[in-house]
């Protein structure tokens, strides 16, 4: 039964709108729908179709694409466990297991009654505090068995999620160690004052200023002068490329077009960080503070934030922020008095698909469509939301941005090394006794982390998640910097204890799952990768497929669309270099072997047939 | 070794149709050119039973039951240099579009369900090799040296890749002879 | 994001503008691509997704080149005076031949069985690439039929999910019949209708969407093996000569192309 008794035309009519009937909406119109009716009927898109004048197979592949988005029932409740080899480490499967058993049913199917389907899903963002799941999206850390059986029991009584004990939704912060982020005096507004005060008293060029005049852009000294000091920062991206900051501001405010946006990239989905959690969770006004700098500074009166579906407990949170700001004057029109300088936000969520965290994948997606990396060029700074001007920067830079709009461009550069400016929050996880935030001036050494979060034993640090880098013992004194070791947050530790080849096949499997699909080499080798690993793993593994990962890494690297098909393979290289026993070790043989059991492949026969002779089974290797 | 030895070369077919070892007849009289190169060891044009030491090893078909896994190991086990022949020894072939079925399934329809068969059997001799689940091209099951595609390949592109073969040329079909129906 | 590519030595002046590929000059026009002003000037770079009549999709890779040393797609970099292109070098063929036994690998091509042989594009690609086997263990999914339509069958075993379909019909046709969904390994092509059916859309044969399928998915009803297998599209010439006859040539009444005039 797909198709609900009766057609839920309030839903549809509340979703549309919601949105203002936009089809650049339609991704949240979707996600609306799934949420009031666990699925989205195929009756309601085909309605979605004709009030969007979207052609409905369009709906549909857009419904596909995203991973919390689905055309069939999925039950009162959606509980997926996160599937991280940090959630892994920390007894998620078992846990898994415990409430299938407990609730009657498989992983991925719905449960016979209709009530609820459990599955996994890409890492949640809760590493120092896993292992984690979402309920209808909503996240709960710190699983164990006990809560396990609590949440099943509220499930068969078919609790209504509002009705759930707080104390299980509760998400810690776990800030270890602050630096002059994290440990900002700044008020609400502070940034914006200095940013706008410094045009009263700055005398630059005035000519760049009388365009913006024209284009209806705040005018004065003060974008100017502010970029200037963007740029003196050297502040560059923290989201992992590390594009400076204050040239991709430049660029957009130069780009010609009447209309920019501002775009907040918290689509941080890969493995392992969850520093722009924290920021989103305690830092909420420093972020909005560093948006309306940068629409200050580009002329945009639009903003974004993009927040990954796995926070959705932060929406409710964030729109208070933001409404409180509306009151205080720090966001709608003429900002803290300044003719002319309007600007608001608008928070959109994802739904489950790493690639969004691309930043061009994520345009895509604010503009309601499936999370395709855009060719490029054109960039989005001339070229992003609906093909307009748009700066897309991660949490963390706008952040440090807005400090850097309160405090200077050298007082910002006093910390850091000489390419990277300023500090770094890194995501601290695995084993080690204290995991959190870790707030740094760039160049702290591998080891110095290490040290202050308890980790004793480690043999491995994968720096940046799975597309960064694996690290052994022997590269604990790099240092964390663009011109060393770049990263986007992430920094899980591994003791003498782990598997490496698991963690690599754990991340394996995430590109597979994660891959859009729409290159040949990604959704082709990202797929065979996978294969490989599952080969090695079940005792098949030989030298040739070694040379094969080698062969795939080759093809990924030099055609693959985007980076999360670039960087596939570098957890099985980088564990292949520095733990290669842990890959030997499950080799049995090193001439040519089947990728699969040849005698496992004769057992439905034998059954069918009800034979068990000698000729009825395959031995390894040579025939009898 | 002397110089005139003539390479030992063993040929079978799998779960193919004998139609890749018609399309080597097709070479014709250059079979006799051949000859003079080779001397054929296990073969449909033999009869000789198992596979000794050879040179080359060419294999028609897919896999698709046990006795294929056995004589495709036969024949890596003696032969330096293995083919495969022929577009089921490459990609699996027409016996591989059973792949999206359950064997199960099949053999269930087959002999039991099918109308007029409702009192049948799955056939259950010891002597009749058992069905594997998925049939298989030749390099998923071991090591394959060489590959000519086609359905059959031409007797002109078999020609072409055997004479390369033998002159030591890395073997090469160009326009019109690399066939994949 | 990265600089696009360094502008370095300009053209001498009064001359049209050129990049070099493989050594020699190609001659180009502003907003054209790389492999647009190639094919227009008689260079060869293989290519399957690329279709000149429709906006540069650029997921088949395979038409990547160096451009000063670094690899891109051909069909979506704009041309720009001065740049040095690689294409025809071992390494990038083997990129490409390594491509195509993926795509082979993929999905469920049965060439002997296929309507489609001796027009196909994969196959000729794999021709002229010297493609012996696919080489990688194939996936054979399990993929439907869609034979609903009276006249025209979906076989989505053949699937490359390049969206040349996809294109035509909303470009050309109006109608947008196809589109993708899902992702990954799971991606596919679906049609608009509810029912999930083509009989259920306003598809019809004469649609320029049903001529373009580069594979064997859209295919004719009741005209199989008409064309003798022998005397096909691919069978005379292979397709790095056939692609440069049909390659739009400057003045020569190219078709109408919105990528073309807009430089995508």
């Amino acid at each position: 039964m797909t198709i609900p008794e009766h057609f839920p035309e309030q839903v549809v009519e509340d979703a549309l709108a919601a949105f203002s009937g936009r089809p650049e909406n339609l991704l949240q119109m979707l996600i609306r729908i799934q949420a009031a009716l666990g699925h989205v009927p195929v009756d309601v898109m085909a309605r979605l179709a004709q009030a969007l004048a979207l052609p409905l197979a369009r709906i549909r592949g857009v419904v596909g694409f995203y991973a919390f988005l689905s055309e069939t029932p999925q039950g009162l409740y959606r509980v997926r466990f996160s599937d991280n080899i940090t959630d892994r480490m920390q007894g998620g499967p078992a846990l898994l297991e415990q409430m299938c058993r407990r609730l009657w049913l498989e992983p991925g199917h719905l449960s016979e009654d209709g009530l609820l389907t459990v599955d996994t899903t890409s890492c949640t963002g809760m590493c120092d505090q896993g292992p984690a799941l979402l309920v209808n999206g909503l996240a709960i850390p710190r699983l164990d068995p006990a809560r396990i059986d609590r949440i099943s029991d509220l499930i068969l009584a078919r609790t209504p999620l509002a009705d759930w004990p707080e104390a299980l939704f509760q998400v810690d912060d776990n800030l270890r160690r602050r630096d002059r982020l994290l440990d900002h005096d700044l008020a609400p507004g502070d940034a914006l004052r200095t940013a706008l005060a410094r045009g009263r008293t700055g005398d630059r060029e005035a000519a760049a200023n009388a365009r913006s005049w024209r284009e209806g852009m705040p005018g004065g000294q003060g974008p100017l002068a502010t970029l200037e000091e963007i740029k003196h920062s050297n502040l560059r991206g923290r989201g992992g490329a590390g594009f400076t900051t204050g040239l991709k501001w430049e660029a957009c405010r130069n780009a010609p077009g009447d209309a920019r946006y501002v775009v907040c990239n918290a689509d941080e989905g890969e493995p392992g960080t969850f520093k722009d959690r924290v920021l989103l969770a305690s830092q909420a006004d420093l972020l909005w503070e560093g948006m309306t700098v940068c629409a200050y500074v580009v002329g945009a009166r639009q903003g974004f934030l993009y927040l990954r579906g796995e926070y959705l407990h932060l929406l409710q949170p964030l729109e208070a922020s933001l409404a409180r700001r509306r009151r205080a004057g720090l966001l709608g029109r003429d900002i803290l008095g300044q003719a002319g300088f309007d600007f608001d936000i608008t928070i959109h969520l994802g739904a489950g698909a790493y690639v969004c965290g691309e930043e061009s994948a994520l345009l895509e997606s604010l503009e309601g469509k499936r999370g395709i990396p855009r060719n490029r060029p054109p960039y989005p700074v001339s070229h992003g939301y609906l093909q307009r001007p748009t700066v897309v920067n991660n949490v963390e830079t706008f952040c440090a941005a807005a400090l850097v709009a309160r405090h200077g461009g050298d007082w910002y550069r006093e910390a850091g090394t000489a390419k990277s400016s300023g500090t770094k929050l890194l995501s601290v996880a695995g084993d080690c006794s204290r995991p959190g935030i870790y707030e740094y001036p760039f160049g702290v050494t591998v080891a110095q982390v290490l040290a202050d979060c308890g980790a004793e034993d480690a043999q491995a640090v994968q720096v940046s998640g799975p597309s960064g880098v694996c690290i052994g013992r022997e590269g604990f004194g790099r240092r964390i910097a663009f011109e060393d070791l770049a990263t986007a947050g992430a920094f899980t530790i591994f003791n003498s204890q782990r598997d490496m080849f698991l963690v690599a096949r754990n991340y394996t499997r995430f590109f597979a799952h994660e891959s859009c699909g729409f290159c040949t080499p990604c959704r082709v080798g990202t797929a065979m990768l996978k294969n490989i690993m599952d080969k090695i793993e079940a005792g098949h593994g030989t030298p040739y497929d070694l040379a094969e990962i080698e062969q795939l890494d080759r093809v990924l690297q030099t055609s693959a669309h985007c980076g999360l098909g670039h960087t596939a393979c570098n957890p099985t290289l980088d564990t292949l270099k520095a733990f290669r026993p842990a890959y030997e070790r499950r080799m049995t043989s090193l001439d040519f072997e089947p990728a699969f059991d040849l005698d496992g492949a004769l057992a439905k026969a034998r059954q069918m047939t009800g034979r068990d002779d000698a000729g009825a089974h395959l031995s390894l290797k040579d025939h009898p | 070794m002397s110089e005139t030895r003539k390479l030992r070369v063993a040929t079978t077919s799998l779960a193919g149709c004998f139609g890749c070892h018609m399309s080597l007849l097709d070479m014709d009289e250059r079979l006799f050119q051949l000859l003079e190169h080779i001397e054929f060891d296990r073969s449909p044009l033999t009869d000789i039973k198992h596979c000794g030491p050879c040179d080359i090893g060419i294999v028609e078909g897919g896999i698709c039951n046990a006795e294929n896994v056995h004589v495709l190991r036969e024949f890596r086990k003696n032969c330096k240099i293995l083919i495969a022949l022929g577009a089921c020894a490459v990609t699996g072939g027409l016996p591989a579009q059973r792949n999206h079925l359950d064997l199960g399934a099949c053999l269930q329809e087959v002999y039991l369900t099918e109308p007029g068969l409702s009192h049948g059997l799955i056939p259950n001799d010891p002597e009749l090799p058992l069905p594997l689940d998925k049939v298989h091209p030749l390099h998923e099951v071991v090591k394959v040296d060489y590959f000519i595609p086609g359905c059959p390949p031409s007797g002109e592109a078999i020609w072409t890749f055997l004479t390369d073969l033998l002159a030591g040329r890395s073997p090469h079909l160009g326009h019109g002879l690399i066939k994949y129906d | 994001m990265t600089a696009t590519p360094a502008m370095s030595p300009q053209p001498p002046a009064a001359t049209t503008a050129t990049f070099q590929l493989d050594g020699r000059e190609v001659p180009f026009n502003e907003g054209q691509t790389i492999i647009q002003a190639a094919l227009a000037a008689g260079r060869y770079i293989p290519h399957l997704c690329y279709h000149p009549e429709f906006k540069p999709h650029g997921s088949c890779k395979l038409c990547t080149v160096k451009v000063n040393g670094r690899p891109a797609a051909s069909c979506t970099l704009p041309a720009q005076a001065g740049l040095v292109v690689e294409s025809d070098t071992e390494e990038l063929n083997g990129l490409r031949r390594t491509l195509v036994q993926m795509l082979f690998a993929e999905g469920n091509h049965f060439c002997p069985s296929c309507e489609k042989s001796g027009n196909c594009t994969l196959q000729a690609l794999g021709y002229d690439l010297g493609v012996m086997t696919a080489g990688f263990r194939h996936f054979f999914p399990d993929r439907p039929v869609d034979a609903s339509h009276p006249d025209i069958l979906l076989d989505f075993n053949r699937c490359i999910l390049c969206e040349l379909c996809v294109r035509a019909s909303c470009e050309v046709d109006g109608k947008c019949v196809f589109a993708l969904s899902g992702r990954g390994q799971t991606k596919h092509l679906v049609v608009n209708a509810a029912s999930g059916r083509l009989a259920d859309t306003d598809a019809d044969l004469a649609d320029k969407a049903m001529e373009v399928c580069p594979v064997g998915v859209i295919i004719k009803k009741r005209v199989g093996f008409a064309q003798p297998i022998g005397q096909r599209r691919y069978d005379a010439r292979p397709i790095s000569a056939q692609a440069l006859e049909d390659a739009p040539r400057p003045g020569a009444g190219s078709p109408g192309c919105a990528a073309c005039e807009e430089g995508g």
